[in-house]
């Protein structure tokens, strides 16, 4: 049996009194597409935010490579850190930085290459994103997607082990978001990355993932492979797959 | 690696944790014609390793140097994250003295007639707004009043009396020795009145308000609200600038009275206390000295000392740009930039007022 390289148990997390995740468990296996589904306010954000550690969990455990990463010190906890890739939301770039600057962060300060070796590893990661032109622009000079697209660059800089992405596609046009998910698929399979993404998009889900999780009111509604969610008869994710809406 | 009838021999990882190795190796090497570069031992390749590849190839490129049996996945990592397809970025222009003269002059004039516009936008929507209140949001001028001006009170009365028990003090010492004690009286009145009201009022404006001016524009106009006030066929200089204007306009010539009658109540406790004057001496010479002339001037200069700064700080909250860091940058930029030209008004006044030939 293959070990999930992300394993979430019990997990609980609130804001104030309100509860956005109850009892929470899944597993994410290594080397697989995961996409993570739900209605808006669902928890799928705070659900990555909870197994990153950037909001400490009512209780529960998120294990991680194999380690606990609930408890663990900062500095153990930057190891993991340091294998793991996120794309947010909205890119969340370093709007002082230009777009080469962001995608170098990680290259400099985790790993001991050369500067002529990181300019051709960004330069190569900015390419594969299609931002070959843009790297000394400033993210505020970007579109939306194309911010995206710069922070996917950061995000896959160091070619990390675990890939997590949320809603990568969102505000992206159809070819631009078909090509990410082209390099997606790459990234898994030349890589050999874990791959975590939330998304609502059903052609999306369709080029890429092997797996679902299925999230509804904090509760995981469903989780299984891509074919077994297409063949569920619970409500919620019958609805989805049949009309690419939440019901 | 190692090195065989000009072949180099990689193997094992090429990943981002040994290259750094790798080119450190690769230096025993420095100078061996190499034509070939075997990778039937490479057991995983990240784009790291291709860049190292692409380095490789490059610095041999006398040698013309070809990647030799690769296997599936690290042929399709190479043709993946290879940069040798990649076009050489094109260095920037880089300008002559002369060019950047010029540039420089055009930004200035270019600024200079934006500056302008505003100012005329900002006195044409105060005046309009004084008699025609559409446009501008119920209760703003008020609620500017009240964030300008009744929550400088409490620092500025404490630095102006500060201010007039230190100017006291410091000059008691020396008026003490010339028996002239009833002097601190007319030091206190006109350096408070002429000078040190106005200029202290403004300057601690100039941090308060200026500041808070010039970011909440700039932000707005970085997220955008500027923007969805102009699609909404709302004037932005009228809905956000107005309000403040109006506000500093009532608020100033207040704050200044208030900060001159405190400081030269600090300067009546030196008299008391350290020249043995009456307050009733002291207040008489005080009205006998002052004259409605430097009231006025006082005064006056003041309701130029508020417009500079409510004008510096919409200009460079206007003219933001990108996104958190040139919000932070417009606000340093505005705060230097009005107290600046609140020096260079009162430096003007003084000589339009006080310079006799």
């Amino acid at each position: 049996m293959i070990e999930p390289i992300i394993s979430v148990k019990d997990l609980v997390a609130k804001y104030g009194e309100q509860t956005v995740l109850d009892n929470v468990s899944l597993d994410i296996y290594p080397e697989e597409i995961t996409v993570i589904l739900g209605g808006s306010g669902c928890g799928k954000t705070t659900l990555i935010k909870n197994i990153l550690r950037l909001f400490e969990p009512v209780s529960g455990s998120v294990k991680i490579l194999n380690k606990e990463v609930t408890r663990m010190d900062e500095l153990e906890f930057n190891s993991i850190l340091s294998k793991i890739g996120m794309l947010f939301q909205n890119g969340a770039l370093l709007n002082s930085l230009t777009i080469f600057d962001n995608v170098s962060i990680p290259l400099v300060q985790h790993t001991k290459l050369t500067p002529t070796i990181i300019a051709k590893m960004i330069r190569v990661k900015l390419k594969l994103v299609n931002l070959a032109k843009v790297e000394n622009l400033l993210p505020s000079e970007l579109s939306g997607g194309m911010k995206k697209r710069a922070a996917l660059a950061r995000a896959i800089a160091l070619d990390p082990d675990i890939l997590i992405c949320d809603e990568p596609s969102a505000g992206l046009d159809p070819l631009t978001s078909a090509s990410l998910d082209e390099l997606i698929l790459k990234l898994k399979n030349l890589l050999k990355m874990t791959i975590v993404i939330v998304t609502h998009e059903l052609a999306s889900i369709h080029r890429i993932a092997d797996r679902i999780i299925f999230l509804d009111e904090g509760k995981v509604l469903f989780s299984g492979t891509l074919q077994q969610a297409k063949k569920s008869v619970i409500p919620e994710v019958e609805t989805f797959f049949r009309v690419g809406k939440f019901g | 690696m190692k090195y065989e009838n000009q072949t180099l021999f990689l193997d094992g990882k090429l990943t981002k944790f040994t290259v750094p190795d790798l080119l450190h190796e690769l230096s025993q090497y420095k100078g061996k014609k190499i034509s070939t570069i075997d990778l039937s031992e490479v057991s995983s390749i990240d784009s790291a390793g291709v860049a190292f590849l692409d380095e490789l190839v490059l610095n041999l490129h006398k040698f013309k140097p070809q990647l030799a049996n690769m296997n599936e996945i690290v042929e399709s990592a190479v043709s993946t994250f290879t940069s040798l397809s990649l076009k050489k970025p094109v260095p920037g222009r880089k300008d002559n003295f002369f060019i950047l003269i010029g540039e420089g002059l055009l930004r200035w004039r270019d600024s200079t007639r934006d500056a302008i516009y505003l100012i005329a936008d900002i006195f044409y929507w105060s005046f309009v707004g004084l008699f025609n209140r559409k446009g501008q949001r119920q209760g703003s001028i008020i609620q500017q009043s009240l964030i300008i001006g009744v929550d400088a009170v409490g620092i500025i009365a404490l630095l102006s009396f500060i201010l007039g028990l230190i100017l006291a003090l410091q000059s008691a010492a020396q008026l003490r020795q010339f028996g002239a004690n009833i002097f601190v009286a007319d030091l206190m009145a006109i350096s408070m009145v002429t000078e040190m009201g106005p200029i202290l009022t403004a300057i601690i404006l100039a941090g308060r308000s200026g500041s808070s001016i010039a970011s909440e524009i700039a932000t707005m106009k970085v997220t955008e609200e500027i923007d969805a006030l102009r699609m909404m066929a709302i004037n932005p200089i009228r809905y956000i600038v107005v309000p403040k204007f109006l506000a500093i306009t009532i608020c100033i010539p207040l704050l200044v009275t208030m900060s001159t009658l405190v400081g030269i109540l600090g300067g009546l406790i030196v008299a008391v206390t350290y020249l043995d004057l009456s307050a009733v001496v002291f207040f008489n010479r005080v009205f006998e000295i002052l004259t409605m002339r430097d009231a006025l001037i006082g005064l006056g200069k003041s309701f130029f000392f508020a417009w500079v700064i409510v004008i510096i700080g919409s200009y460079y909250g206007f003219n933001v740009k990108g996104g958190a860091e040139g919000v932070g940058k417009v606000t340093t930029q505005a705060v230097v930039a009005s107290i600046f030209w609140v020096i260079i008004l009162d430096a003007l006044n003084s000589l339009i007022f006080y310079f006799k030939t």
